[in-house]
């Protein structure tokens, strides 16, 4: 990969005593989809928040484009930038969250516009027709003024696709977007997110579904104990693994 | 009735020497359990309905003339308007003051937020008639209000009980009294809102006081609403106690005009119904309130009756 679209450079951050991430590099280029897999408790999830900046990093950093996630380069110093300044560089990454975490006072049509309008100063109107277009895209045309408590976790999950696509980001995170839902409606969440891969959109999955990943990605990167055990095609981590500790994983998953 | 379930209510488990089999089963008449109490019940509640009403109207004492006379009185409307005004603006001062002690308690930095937290303690101890006796005493704690320089003659200089009347020491008290309860309803109604809602507006590049305004505050009123009438209700009450420092509520309206004709139940009962009145009032704006901010929480109901005869008149056409 010649140009990286995202960077992570030695990323190390830990919890009290707990050492979370130990000094982790991954780079994701522009269209690649990469899936982070992983046992639980192995910093997949971590590394994901960092690289949107909700955890900051205690040592290395995060590239998005030519900035540094946090920080103001000048005059050969690393300035740690204000709140509004970190805001402006999310809007260059899109997330999905594990629990979907929908504006829960806000119908889903709602939900979309919010970052269009509150951030990008879309005007209503505009905003309105681009997330009603977003939310039919996700099969959800039904749906547009709905509350999330009267959405299935299944439908909550492509709003909150929507609502991250809205803001036309360089990058998609996505955090386990399939953990907390019931089994018949993982698939519906996939599907659209392997549409998005397939129209070309960069993502960063942190996921459990072998399968998925193993479809889907361009790259897989198996992490454990905060470090990248292996990283490669899937048809190499998944089905030739080499590590000893991602064959035992894989074969108690597969 | 045949044989078998005859011999069933008789205490008999079994049909002649058979366990009965669900054919059985489902062929035995049902006798519902009697619910005594649903009968006897109210039959005594009326009883003691009409008892209360009777002693209450028929308690020469009463004297519901008396109480008609008085109830639109210009000194008892006078009252009741200081009443309003007192809890009004109390609740109003204290809301915005409970919001800031919220925030202290909210506050990454640790003395702001133990100066929020010596604030609720303080102002929660100090029972609110002690309060309320201690501002208006404050004149004897400091003489004069001075605005200036230290070291350099006083630019103003006022007598503090010139400044601070009755009146204004009971919005004082009940302010201050106010915020340190408010501000608990305030940061636990924020704190409640889950973290994963700010996240996600960070998620979408919002800045922390953008996600506030937008995200946290609206969720967090929803669940502030009912408590914060509450204490609405609770203050308005809470105001009679000015009545100890002679500012004219509607309490010492009414106490004023009973010292002179001796008419004192009647008056306060005037006095309860206008209370009464206030808190009626109150619940229906809080209900109000509660519907406004809980939108997101009625599932969306679809009228079975409407849904019926929008599709009898699709079938019309």
């Amino acid at each position: 990969m010649t140009t990286s679209l995202l960077e992570a450079v030695q990323v190390s951050k830990r919890f009290g005593q707990n050492q979370v991430l130990k000094s982790v590099s991954l780079s994701v280029g522009r269209g690649e989809v990469v899936c982070l897999l992983g046992p639980s408790g192995s910093g997949k999830t971590t590394l994901l928040r960092c690289l949107n900046h909700l955890e900051r990093p205690d040592e290395g950093f995060v590239r998005v484009g030519d900035e540094v996630l946090g920080y103001r380069q000048a005059g050969g110093v690393l300035r740690e930038t204000s709140e509004r300044d970190i805001a402006r560089q999310r809007r260059s990454t899109g997330m999905v969250f594990q629990q979907f975490n929908l504006f829960a006072h806000r119908t889903a049509i709602e939900n979309v516009m919010e970052g269009p309008t509150q951030v990008k100063g879309v005007d209503r109107a505009r905003a309105r027709q681009r997330a009603g277009a977003l939310l039919d895209h996700v099969g959800l045309s039904e749906k547009h003024n709905a509350y999330p408590n009267q959405l299935s976790g299944g439908q909550q999950q492509r709003v909150a696709i929507a609502r991250a696509m809205a803001m036309e980001p360089d990058v998609l995170l996505f955090d386990e977007p399939t953990s907390a839902l019931d089994p018949e409606l993982v698939l519906e969440v996939l599907e659209t997110m392997k549409s998005l891969a397939l129209e070309g959109a960069t993502m960063v999955v942190v996921t459990h579904e072998i399968g998925f990943a193993r479809e889907v990605a361009d790259r897989v990167v198996f992490m454990a104990d905060g470090q990248i055990l292996e990283e490669g095609e899937p048809s190499s981590v998944i089905d030739a693994p080499e590590h000893p500790r991602v064959k035992e994983f894989l074969s108690r998953v597969l | 009735m045949d044989a078998a379930t005859s011999a069933l209510m008789a205490g008999d488990t079994k049909i002649g020497n058979r366990v009965p089999t669900a054919e059985d089963l489902l062929r035995m008449p049902v006798h519902r359990r009697r619910r005594l109490a649903r009968r006897t019940v109210p039959i005594v509640a009326l009883v003691v309905i009409a008892a209360t009403v009777v002693s209450f109207l028929g308690n020469e004492a009463l004297e519901w003339s008396t109480v008609g006379r008085y109830l639109f009185d210009q000194q008892i409307l006078d009252g009741l308007g200081m009443t309003v005004t007192l809890a009004v603006i109390s609740m109003a001062v204290g809301l915005v003051l409970a919001c800031i002690v919220a925030a202290m308690r909210l506050s990454g930095i640790l003395i702001v937020r133990g100066m929020g937290a010596v604030f609720v303690w303080f102002f929660r101890g100090v029972p609110l008639l002690v309060l309320l006796v201690v501002t208006f005493n404050i004149g004897l704690l400091y003489p004069n209000i001075v605005v200036g320089l230290p070291f350099y003659e006083p630019l103003v200089s006022l007598r503090t009980s010139d400044l601070i009347s009755p009146r204004v020491c009971a919005v004082v008290a009940f302010s201050l009294y106010e915020a340190a309860y408010g501000s608990e309803v305030v940061r636990s109604s924020l704190m409640s809102v889950p973290t994963g809602q700010r996240e996600a507006g960070a998620a979408i590049g919002m800045t922390s006081s953008k996600v506030f305004r937008r995200i946290v505050f609206p969720q967090g009123m929803r669940i502030a609403t009912p408590l914060l009438a509450n204490q609405f209700i609770q203050m308005t009450k809470n105001t009679s106690i000015v009545a100890y420092i002679a500012v004219p509520d509607l309490l010492y309206s009414a106490q004023s005009v009973y010292s002179r004709t001796f008419e004192i139940i009647p008056l306060l009962l005037v006095v309860t119904i206008w209370y009464l009145v206030l808190v009626a009032l109150l619940t229906i704006a809080q209900s109000y309130l509660e519907r406004r901010f809980g939108a997101h929480e009625r599932p969306r109901r679809t009228n079975p009756l409407r849904k019926q005869k929008a599709i009898s008149h699709g079938s019309a056409a």
